[in-house]
């Protein structure tokens, strides 16, 4: 069976666009989340966010792709265009029919088509830019970097909230084993924090209304009440292993495994879908719960949310059976973001041989949860990802240290 | 209303809504066609819109659609302020 590796990875968080100041700072457990900077989101439940301040757009993108894309389609640009670098691929060379672009995206340009809605209510449509024709639109990543690099292989978008970040992954993986596709560009990136997204996030009732940075976002908690909506993600660069290999390409994992499951009912059996997924991809990765090094929980931080992973954790592996962390407790809740940017986080803890911790929970014990709390050096070979998304999303992946 | 449009208002007009590059100048390219200067339909359907709320003219969208160069594209502006007055 074809492999499946990862050899570049591009992440855009509020550490910055550096993959080393970007893990390093989550050993230091520096929390990145504060007060909403991007609007005045004073009047509105939610005050908080994890936020990219440092990414210099007018710097970073050409005039003509500025008119015409939101800024999550601009992370999408420069994570894509840094992960192809970090892959030493040379795109020129490939056929562009084998090379393609597969993203998540919970919301597409929602800031962009807010100030066009703008126009439209408030002047008249001959005001709305003719770039919203496509800006808006959940594929539009995808398609900007498809056509920068010029990649005409199969290429698509996962819309499943924040189970996407993952699945995108689990698609570009399919290409390459059965569709014969070599590289693939994929990974998940959402930017909402503006005030239309964040009426969005208010109405699912999952978003913490908490005002204090350091109690604001605690998963597996008792005082857990809600995640912090954050933006950003990464782009990695896939390829069929021995193609990689053959170029003598440096190679940071595997994606060994992966599964995804759908909650049949909001009251119905929540634990054993996530459970399915979580055993059907390590089964999918022949790797045994024993093998597991360490966990990247979904961590949503509401009741149900922590009560529904960590008892499907528990059945899996045991009451505090595995080694369980969530460092996007520094960073917000990406949404579609999340899956790649902690499948970019295990990757880079496989190289460095250290787990990051979870900040600011104080881990309930009822759950059950062998949470880690500080850096950890750990010789990781196989981690487990989970990531969830709000609808009943269920995806599970797992990723293994180059042999 | 403005009843002359000129290479400034169209360099001032591409900047605001498709994006032009500082380094591009327009007045050396005068018969360079749009498209080799990076501006697709959609950056022509943008800048026609702008025009038309600025200049308060029509422009006939398939004639836009056939203007290739920078100076034909200001002279049809023209002809319509013209017709318009």
């Amino acid at each position: 069976m074809t492999s499946a590796v990862f050899t570049g990875v591009s992440v855009v968080a509020p550490s910055g666009l550096d993959n080393e100041r970007f893990f390093s700072s989550m050993l230091e457990k520096r929390n990145w989340i504060g007060p909403v900077r991007r609007f005045d989101a004073s009047g509105y439940p939610a005050t908080l966010a994890g936020e990219v301040l440092d990414f210099d757009e007018a710097a970073l993108i050409p005039s003509r792709l500025l008119a015409q894309t939101d800024r999550v389609t601009r992370f999408s640009l420069v994570a894509a265009d840094c992960a192809i670098r970090d892959s030493g691929i040379d795109l020129a060379g490939a056929d562009d029919l084998d090379a393609g672009v597969v993203t998540a995206s919970s919301s597409g340009g929602f800031e962009f088509s807010q100030h066009e809605l703008q126009k439209l209510w408030s002047k008249g449509g001959q005001y709305v830019s003719a770039y919203q024709s496509f800006a808006w639109f959940y594929a539009v990543n995808t398609g900007q970097i498809s056509i920068k690099h010029g990649l005409r292989g199969t290429s698509g978008v996962l819309v499943s909230e924040g189970a996407g970040g993952l699945d995108a992954l689990a698609k570009a993986r399919r290409q390459i084993r059965n569709a014969g596709a070599r590289i693939m560009i994929t990974g998940g990136m959402d930017a909402s924090i503006c005030p239309w997204g964040w009426v969005g996030l208010a109405g699912t009732g999952t978003v913490s209304q908490a005002t204090e940075p350091e109690a604001a976002y605690l998963p597996f908690d008792s005082r857990a009440c809600g995640y912090v909506p954050a933006e950003g993600g990464a782009i990695l660069v896939m390829e069929e292993e021995s193609a990689a290999r053959g170029r003598g390409a440096r190679i940071y994992g595997g994606l060994a495994g992966y599964a995804a499951t759908f909650d049949a009912g909001p009251a119905d059996s929540r634990v054993e879908a996530l459970q399915h997924a979580i055993t059907t991809a390590l089964h999918d990765a022949q790797v045994t719960p024993s093998a597991v090094d360490v966990v990247f929980a979904d961590a949503g931080a509401n009741d149900a949310d922590d009560l529904i992973e960590a008892q499907a954790l528990r059945q899996v592996f045991g009451a505090r059976g595995v080694a369980v962390t969530a460092p996007k407790t520094m960073t917000g809740r990406l949404c579609s973001g999340a899956g790649a940017q902690d499948v970019a986080t295990a990757l880079l803890s496989i190289a460095a041989g250290v787990v990051p911790p979870t900040v600011n929970t104080r881990v309930d014990v009822r759950h059950g949860l062998d949470l880690v709390t500080e850096a950890t050096p750990t010789d990781v070979q196989n981690v487990l990802v989970i990531a969830r998304g709000i609808g009943g999303f269920n995806s599970a992946m797992v990723l293994t240290a180059p042999q | 209303m403005p009843t002359t449009f000129t290479i400034d208002d169209l360099k001032r007009v591409l900047s605001q809504g498709a994006g032009l590059d500082h380094s591009v100048d327009l007045r050396q390219a005068l018969h360079t066609n749009f498209e080799d200067l990076g501006f697709d339909s959609l950056a022509m359907l943008e800048t026609a819109a702008r025009v038309e709320r600025e200049f308060a003219v029509s422009l006939d969208e398939m004639q836009i659609a056939n203007t290739t160069t920078i100076k034909a594209f200001i002279d049809s502006v023209n002809d319509s302020l013209v017709n318009t007055t």
